[in-house]
C-alpha cells in the first residue's frame, strides 16, 4: 500500500467525498436491515418461537394457510402414530379484537393474535408472571407486546364477536407477535370460541378442530405417508412464515430495496474508481515503466479500494447503529448482529466487485505512454 | 547536422562490450499503407560510464529508440542487450523485471508521482522491487544530496521548480543502481541555464556511477556534456 495510502492522504478531498457516499449507503443498509428484521419480528416472531419443526395444514389450503386451514382431531392422532414423529399437537391460530373490561385500561380496544394449544402442549408458554394455561378456564397468557399496551395480569378482556371473557392469567416477557399484532396464548377451547366467534357451547364438530398440526419430526420421518393418510400437507416451520399475513410481500419488498441498494453501491464505487483509474493512467504507465508488475499495481489499487470501503462502511455502520437504536420501540425495528454484519459485508464485497471491474483497466495501460513522444 | 564524437569513446560500430547494445534493430509501427519505420537498422553500443546523446527532430525515432532500448517495446527485428541480457526474447513479465533491475528512466518533465515527496519518489522503485529497507533510505538521502535537493526532501512535485523536478527524476532513476540510464528530452520544460545544469548533472552521475547513459533530445545546445553524440533522422542513427 505504498502508493495507495499516500494517494489517500494526498487526494483526501476526493476520497472523503467518496467515503461519505459509501458511509451513507452503509447507514441506509443498517437502517433497512433493522427495518427488515423488525418487520420480520412483527410478522412471524410468534411462529418462530414455537418449539416445532413443521406444521401440517389442510391440503386444500395452498396459501394464507393460517386463516384457511382446518384440521381435525383424527389428523393429529394419525400424525402421532407416524414413525419419526416425536410430537403432533393441535395448534390454533386466529386474529381477534377485544375490549379491556376490567383493569387500568378499561374501555380500550386491543387486537390479539391468538395461539391456541393444549395446556400440556410443548408449545404452551412458561409465564414469567402469573400462571400458565388451564383447560376450560378461558384464561390467556399475554406477551410483552400486549403488556406494552397497558394490559396487566388479572385484567379481563371481552372478545368483540363472541363476548367471551378472557382473564389474563400470565405474562411472558418476550416480544412475540404475529401479523404485526401482539400474541396471546389460550387453551384450545378458548381459542375455538374466539375463532368461530361463538359464545356458550361449541358445536361438536368445532370442538375437535384446530388450524394445523404442530409437528416435531425426527430426520427420516415418513411425511408422505402421514400426508396421504390425513389429507394434510406438512411444511417446515420456516416455510410457514410466508403464510403469515403480509410477511411474504414485506420481506420481498425489503429484499428488493436492499438488492437495489447494493447494486447502486457497487455502481457508485465502480464509477468512482473508473474515473480515478482513468485519471491515474499516466501514473500507472510510469509505474510500469519503472518496472512495477501489473500485479503490484493491482494489489496497491485494490488495497486502496478496500481501505476506503472498510473505513467508510465501519463509520456508516456505527452511525446507522446509533440512529437505529433510537428507532427501537418507535417503529418495527430490530438490530441483530448477523443482519448488520451481512449488510456491511455485502456492501464491502459488492463495492469491491464494482471497483475490481474498474481497476482492471490497469492491465491495459501501456508503459510506453510514459515516454513523452508516445503520450 | 555534424556528429561529434568524443575522443575517449568508441563509435557504435566499434564498441563491443557495452552495457547497452542494439544490433541491427528495426521497428515498424502500424500495418499496410499506414506502416512507418520508426527505427531503421540501428546499431548502438554504450559502455559503462559512457554518456551518449542522440539528437534529432520530432518524429525522427528518438523516443522509439529509448522504448526499444528500455524494453518498453519489442523491435520488429534485431537484438537488444541490457547488462548482458537479451531483451527481445523475453516475455512481458521478464522485460518488466529487467527494467526494474537494470534500467533507469528519466522522463520528459520528470514524471514524478503527485502524491509522493521527493524522498518517497526515490524509495518507490525499491518498494516495487521489495527491497525497501534502512539501507535504501540511506541511499535515497545520499542521492538527494548528490542532486542538491536535501532541502526539498519532504516536498511534493507541485512544490518544486522544473529544474528540481528533473533532478528528483534523475535521482529516482539512479536509486536501483541501473546498468543503463535512458533519458528522454530532459530539458524540454527547462530554461537554458537549468537545461545546461540538468545535463551536466546527468553526465556527472553517469561517469561517477558507471551507468551506460543514452539521452535523446532535439536541443543541440546542450550536448557539450555528452561523450558522444549521434544524430537520428528518419529512424536511422548516424
Amino acid at each position: 500500500m505504498f502508493l495507495a495510502l499516500r494517494d489517500l492522504r494526498f487526494a483526501r478531498g476526493r476520497f472523503a467525498l467518496m467515503s461519505a457516499v459509501v458511509a451513507l449507503i452503509a447507514v441506509l443498509g443498517v437502517l433497512l436491515s433493522g427495518l427488515a428484521s423488525g418487520l420480520a419480528d412483527a410478522g412471524i416472531s410468534g411462529l418462530r418461537a414455537l418449539p416445532v419443526t413443521h406444521m401440517a395444514f389442510d391440503e386444500k389450503a395452498t396459501s394464507e394457510q393460517f386463516s384457511r386451514s382446518t384440521v381435525e382431531e383424527k389428523d393429529w392422532q394419525e400424525w402421532s402414530k407416524t414413525p419419526g414423529v416425536e410430537r403432533a399437537e393441535p395448534f390454533g391460530n386466529t386474529l381477534a379484537s377485544a375490549e379491556v373490561t376490567q383493569g387500568s385500561k378499561k374501555g380500550e380496544q386491543v387486537n390479539l393474535a391468538v395461539f391456541g394449544m393444549a395446556p400440556d402442549s410443548s408449545m404452551a408458554p412458561t409465564p414469567n408472571e402469573g400462571e400458565g394455561l388451564e383447560e376450560g378456564r378461558a384464561g390467556i397468557v399475554i406477551s410483552q407486546e400486549i403488556a406494552d399496551l397497558g394490559v396487566r395480569v388479572g385484567d379481563v378482556l371481552t372478545a368483540d364477536k363472541s363476548g367471551v371473557r378472557l382473564k389474563v392469567v400470565g405474562l411472558v416477557e418476550e416480544t412475540v407477535s404475529y401479523g404485526h399484532i401482539g400474541a396471546v396464548y389460550a387453551d384450545l377451547d378458548t381459542w375455538r370460541h374466539l375463532h368461530y366467534g361463538l359464545p356458550g357451547d361449541l358445536p361438536e364438530a368445532a370442538s375437535r378442530q384446530a388450524t394445523a398440526v404442530a409437528l416435531s419430526l425426527k430426520p427420516g420421518a415418513d411425511i408422505a405417508a402421514a400426508e396421504k393418510a390425513t389429507a394434510t400437507r406438512a411444511e417446515t416451520k420456516e416455510a410457514t412464515f410466508d403464510a403469515s399475513p403480509g410477511y411474504a410481500a414485506e420481506s420481498s419488498t425489503m429484499t428488493l430495496i436492499m438488492g437495489f441498494l447494493y447494486a447502486i453501491s457497487a455502481l457508485v464505487v465502480g464509477a468512482f474508481f473508473t474515473v480515478w483509474t482513468v485519471q491515474r493512467k499516466s501514473e500507472i504507465a510510469l509505474l510500469k515503466a519503472l518496472g512495477a508488475s501489473t500485479g503490484y499495481i493491482l494489489r496497491d489499487a485494490l488495497a486502496q479500494v478496500v481501505a476506503v470501503l472498510v473505513g467508510a462502511t465501519v463509520t456508516g455502520t456505527a452511525v446507522g447503529l446509533a440512529l437505529g437504536s433510537a428507532m427501537i420501540g418507535k417503529a418495527p425495528f430490530s438490530l441483530s448482529a448477523p443482519a448488520v454484519a451481512t449488510s456491511s459485508g455485502l456492501l464491502i464485497a459488492l463495492g469491491t466487485v464494482g471497483a475490481v471491474v474498474a481497476v482492471r483497466r490497469i492491465t491495459a495501460v501501456d508503459p510506453l505512454t510514459a515516454l513523452g513522444a508516445a503520450r | 547536422m555534424t556528429t561529434s564524437v568524443s575522443d575517449r569513446q568508441a563509435t557504435p560500430e566499434t564498441a563491443g562490450s557495452g552495457e547497452l547494445r542494439l544490433d541491427d534493430v528495426s521497428l515498424t509501427l502500424g500495418d499496410g499503407d499506414a506502416a512507418v519505420t520508426a527505427l531503421d537498422h540501428v546499431d548502438l553500443s554504450v559502455a559503462p560510464g559512457e554518456f551518449v546523446a542522440v539528437v534529432g527532430p520530432s518524429g525522427s525515432g528518438k523516443s522509439s529508440l529509448l522504448a526499444v532500448a528500455g524494453g518498453l517495446q519489442r523491435p520488429t527485428s534485431g537484438t537488444v542487450r541490457v547488462a548482458g541480457a537479451e531483451l527481445t526474447g523475453l516475455s512481458d513479465k521478464q522485460r518488466t523485471a529487467a527494467r526494474r533491475h537494470h534500467v533507469g528512466f528519466v522522463f520528459q518533465q520528470s514524471n514524478l508521482l503527485a502524491s509522493l515527496t521527493v524522498l518517497e519518489q526515490l524509495l518507490l522503485p525499491l518498494h516495487i522491487d521489495g527491497r525497501l529497507d534502512t539501507a535504501a533510505r540511506t541511499r535515497a538521502a545520499e542521492l538527494i544530496d548528490a542532486v542538491g535537493l536535501t532541502h526539498r526532501t519532504a516536498s511534493r512535485p507541485h512544490q518544486l521548480s522544473g529544474g528540481e523536478r528533473q533532478r528528483a527524476g534523475l535521482a529516482r532513476a539512479l536509486m536501483t543502481s541501473p546498468a543503463v540510464l535512458l533519458v528522454d528530452e530532459p530539458t524540454s520544460a527547462l530554461d537554458r541555464v537549468r537545461s545546461a545544469e540538468a545535463v551536466r548533472l546527468i553526465a556527472e552521475q553517469t561517469h561517477e556511477r558507471g551507468t551506460a547513459t543514452v539521452m535523446v533530445t532535439h536541443e543541440t545546445a546542450i550536448m557539450d556534456a555528452a561523450d558522444r553524440v549521434h544524430e537520428m533522422v528518419d529512424g536511422r542513427l548516424s
